[in-house]
């Protein structure tokens, strides 16, 4: 058979028409994915759009209702992931689906042990092992368990485990989420030796910069269906943005961020300071002031301190130097509980694993931390418990069927803002944020930035961590860039702009650091 | 060295520092501890414990629990009783295949019915028990002594109890597989992580199913010894095994929420175990305690669950670890 050379590469997958339903609800409703042979497919839409789920229907971990999947041009009927991979389809989930507790070689290489006298034979895998993660430029101990490393890492693991799977096709949702720009330049060129071997990619991620870095062609969803595909350099990123919000190209014209404009002459005193704050490796010495008010912003790469400070702060860890006060006392937490009672609230970046228990409903994720408080006599006072939900799903603009709809239901935004939630029926003083719309879309990001200012309006102190240069710069009343565990830059939010706060992070250093060290 | 690590490495190694401690105690506070005798009926005796303990350690790791593993191998060892007139192989067959039986119907709950396994063993546990009576006509059944079958349970190997000898190559081989087969990998990563294993293409139920089948042969095996060693099918036998079993694995250091474990450390765990009863005899032996059966009972009891709760402290501290 002749084709013309410049002409398409024939059809790897072909899914059509797909229905999934989840108690009646449905998540997918005619969703369509078609994918070229060495052609990487960008899959974007909302969170919520049916993404992640069109993907699990694919490797079989869902049964699809309705729909034809052809794959090689043959009907492909799997019913497990283990079938998908066999057949040449490798998938890196959303949800890091490895298993902490066992080694890094271990994750990379179960499923396709390598056998010497039919017994696996470890140096051959540690080697492979090491093998796949020097591709993405790590070289770790891949002896220790899969835990003991970042979140970054873990993620380059489990791509470094699809990749190990010589697939056809290799799907990745949402990989670059917790990946910093260094990381993701690595998986980009990966992504770019993988077509050169004519291997497929699907590719998920909210980030829409990236898409047009490495995608060939966009499949775009919303509500379940596939709205609209196109290829890449025939689409602009406004246009994508209003496919996936289901808006006018006009409406999202504007700000990156959804922030809005500040309102200086609300800040008032300082509540919160930290001089010299110190604790191990990661924190070495970082000084902030934050006041009522006011969001102060985090800002640097991955590892640069932002979280443990935040950690320090909360009485998660303890620090080994360093004075901090609130509210012109002096405060030294020794838990968690401390903070709190000072009237801290903290936000993780980690939603699923220290946030949400996915299993319990709205209501009683919302509630959880305030259960003394409206329980008389230790049994619960339901009334209360109502009212205070309800507020905070009308206020928060929570989608959700109702109180008692189980939060793993949830879109991630939601599930953000279920987090927010509990910490706000507290009361708090200080709310700390860290990446508070990581891996939410772009519509519900704009809802979170709304909200996070309405709150400092109210004069709540925010500490908020992103590692999105847009959000911090046009979200933030005051900007303290952290390099390497030194708070190296205080900028001003009018000072501010993408490249100090560029220059800062790569290469900052502060009269004060160098005064102490 | 950092914590996470220091804490693993107490969790791995810490039973046999226990376990040379109290065989040094037993060694200089009682003439006859380390008696020829003594050591050989000590690994006589607990063989049976440590084979059901194996299966115990792999079911655990898998982030299970088999409650059954006692009335198995109650129920093994009237089967083999029955059996024994026909020599040692139908012996052997008999009680080996009443605990593959078990085994199989625990497997089929748990992975097919998608019973929480606590259900389903304790379930198979009651079942075991009415069919181990039914067998015996709620009574003991003696063993053939022509057959040759006691000496599956009495015998010597040189010099060495054959149902120790039995264990240690059970051990072996249960070491073989947790570390160098595929199977024995994806047992640590289910209990790691079930979904996750299920998403990296794991067959997490042909797993499971593998574990709980072994669990029960196991089990039934350990009825057989015991049939062989005193003479008789035992149907009330085996009370309080599945506690014994769960304890010395997790004194092994095996997480009892499963994912991270050992064979040789819940060997460990079986000794160490087996011999802090046996110093608790020589004690009352001394006559400066005296400890009725019922109150070592109670000991026995309250000492596995200040070791089940140690365990879950350092749990604990390595999970926050990581
Ligand atoms: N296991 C599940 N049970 C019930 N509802 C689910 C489940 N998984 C996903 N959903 C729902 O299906 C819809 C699509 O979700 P998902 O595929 O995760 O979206 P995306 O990946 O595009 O963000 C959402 O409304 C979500 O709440
Ligand atoms: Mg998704």
């Amino acid at each position: 058979m002749t084709r013309p050379p410049d002409g398409p590469s024939p059809l790897l997958l072909d899914m059509r028409d797909i229905q999934k339903r989840f108690a009646g609800i449905p998540a997918l409703a005619d969703a369509s994915l078609c994918v070229r042979s060495g052609e990487v497919h960008a899959l974007i839409g909302q969170n919520g759009a049916g993404k992640s789920t069109l993907i699990k229907v694919l490797t079989g971990y869902h049964r699809k209702d309705a729909g034809q999947v052809l794959f090689e041009g043959e009907p492909f009927e799997v019913h497990s992931p283990h079938q998908a991979q066999v057949n040449g389809i490798s998938t890196i989930y959303q949800e890091i689906n490895l298993v902490p507790l066992r080694s890094v070689t271990e994750n990379i290489c179960l499923g396709r042990e390598q056998r010497r006298y039919g017994l696996l034979d470890w140096n051959a895998m540690h080697a492979e092992a090491e093998r796949l993660l020097s591709r993405f430029a790590i070289g770790i101990d891949v002896r220790r368990p899969l835990g003991e490393f970042n979140t970054a890492t873990q993620q380059m693991v489990a791509i470094a485990r699809a990749i190990g799977f010589s697939a056809r096709l290799v799907i990745m949702d949402e990989p670059t989420s917790s990946l910093d720009e260094r990381e993701v330049g690595v998986l980009f060129s990966v992504i770019h030796q993988l077509k050169a071997e004519g291997v497929s990619v699907i590719f998920v991620s909210h980030k829409l910069d990236e898409l047009y870095e490495v995608c060939d062609q966009v499949t775009i969803m919303r509500d379940g269906r596939t709205v609209r595909t196109a290829a890449m350099k025939e689409i602009g990123k406004l246009e994508l943005v209003a496919a996936m919000l289901g808006r006018d190209v006009a409406a999202v014209e504007g700000h990156a961020t959804a922030f809005g404009e500040r309102d200086r002459s609300r800040i008032a005193d300082v509540m919160f300071s930290a001089r010299g704050l110190g604790a191990g490796q990661a924190v070495r010495n970082v000084s902030f002031d934050l006041r009522r008010g006011e969001i102060a912003g985090f800002a640097g790469l991955l590892g640069a301190g932002r979280t443990e400070t935040a950690r320090l702060v909360f009485g998660a860890d303890r620090p080994s130097s360093g004075q901090m006060t609130m509210e012109g006392a002096a405060y030294h937490p020794d838990r968690p509980a401390d903070a709190i009672a000072a009237g801290m609230g903290f936000c993780t970046e980690d939603r699923k694993g220290e946030g949400i228990v996915p299993e319990m409903t709205v209501a009683e994720n919302l509630t959880l931390a305030l259960l003394p408080k409206i329980s008389r006599n230790g049994v619960l006072d339901d009334s209360r418990q109502r009212e205070i939900v309800e507020r905070f799903i009308r206020e928060l603009g929570i989608k959700c069927s109702g109180p008692n709809q189980k939060v793993r239901e949830l879109s991630g935004g939601n599930q953000q803002k279920v987090l927010l939630a509990r910490w706000l029926a507290m009361n708090p003083k200080l709310l700390i944020l860290d990446e508070p719309t990581r891996g939410i879309d772009v519509g519900a990001k704009g809802e979170i930035q709304r909200l996070i200012r309405r709150l400092a309006d109210q004069g709540l102190g925010v500490l908020m961590i992103s590692s999105e240069l847009e959000e911090v710069i046009e979200g933030a009343d005051r900007i303290f860039v952290l390099r390497d565990g030194v708070s190296v830059t205080e900028l001003e939010a009018e000072a501010a702009n993408e490249e100090k706060v560029l220059t800062a992070m790569a290469h900052g250093t502060s009269a004060s650091s160098g005064a102490t060290t | 060295m950092n914590r996470a690590r220091l804490v693993r490495i107490i969790g791995t190694y810490g039973v046999l520092i226990a376990l040379a401690a109290l065989i040094l105690f037993g060694f200089l506070r009682y003439d006859r501890f380390l008696s020829f005798y003594n050591v050989m009926s000590l690994l006589r005796y607990n063989s049976m414990f440590a084979l059901v303990a194996l299966g115990m350690c792999f079911v655990i790791m898998t982030g299970g629990i088999d409650l059954s593993v006692g009335s198995v191998a109650a129920l093994g060892s009237v089967a083999s009783a029955l059996a024994s007139p026909y020599g040692i192989v139908p012996g052997l067959a008999a009680g080996i295949g009443a605990g593959l039986a078990a085994g199989l119907i625990n497997a089929t709950l748990v992975t097919r019915a998608n019973l929480m396994p606590f259900i389903a063993t304790l379930a198979t546990m009651q079942a075991a028990s009415g069919s181990a009576l039914l067998l015996a006509g709620n009574q003991t059944v003696s063993v053939s002594y022509e057959s040759g079958f006691t000496a599956i349970g009495q015998g010597n190997f040189w010099t060495f109890p054959i149902p120790a000898a039995i264990a240690v190559v059970a051990y072996l081989i249960g070491s073989l597989v947790l570390n160098y087969t595929g199977t024995g990998r994806a047992v640590l990563a289910i209990g790691g992580g079930e979904d996750a294993s299920r998403l990296m293409g794991l067959r997490t139920d042909r797993v499971k199913f593998l574990v709980y089948v072994a669990s029960g042969g196991l089990a039934g095996l350990a009825g057989v010894i015991l049939a062989s060693q005193f003479g008789a099918g035992q149907p009330i036998e085996g009370v309080g095994w599945e506690l014994f079993a769960i304890a010395a694995v997790v004194v092994g250091g095996t997480l009892l929420t499963g994912g991270s474990g050992s064979v040789v450390t819940t060997l460990a765990g079986v000794l160490l175990l087996g011999i802090l009863f046996n110093v608790l005899n020589f004690e009352n032996g001394m006559g400066w305690i005296s400890l009725s059966a019922y109150w070592q009972s109670v000991i026995r009891g309250l000492f596995l669950l200040v070791v089940v709760l140690l365990q879950a402290r350092l749990t604990r501290r390595r999970l926050n670890a990581l």
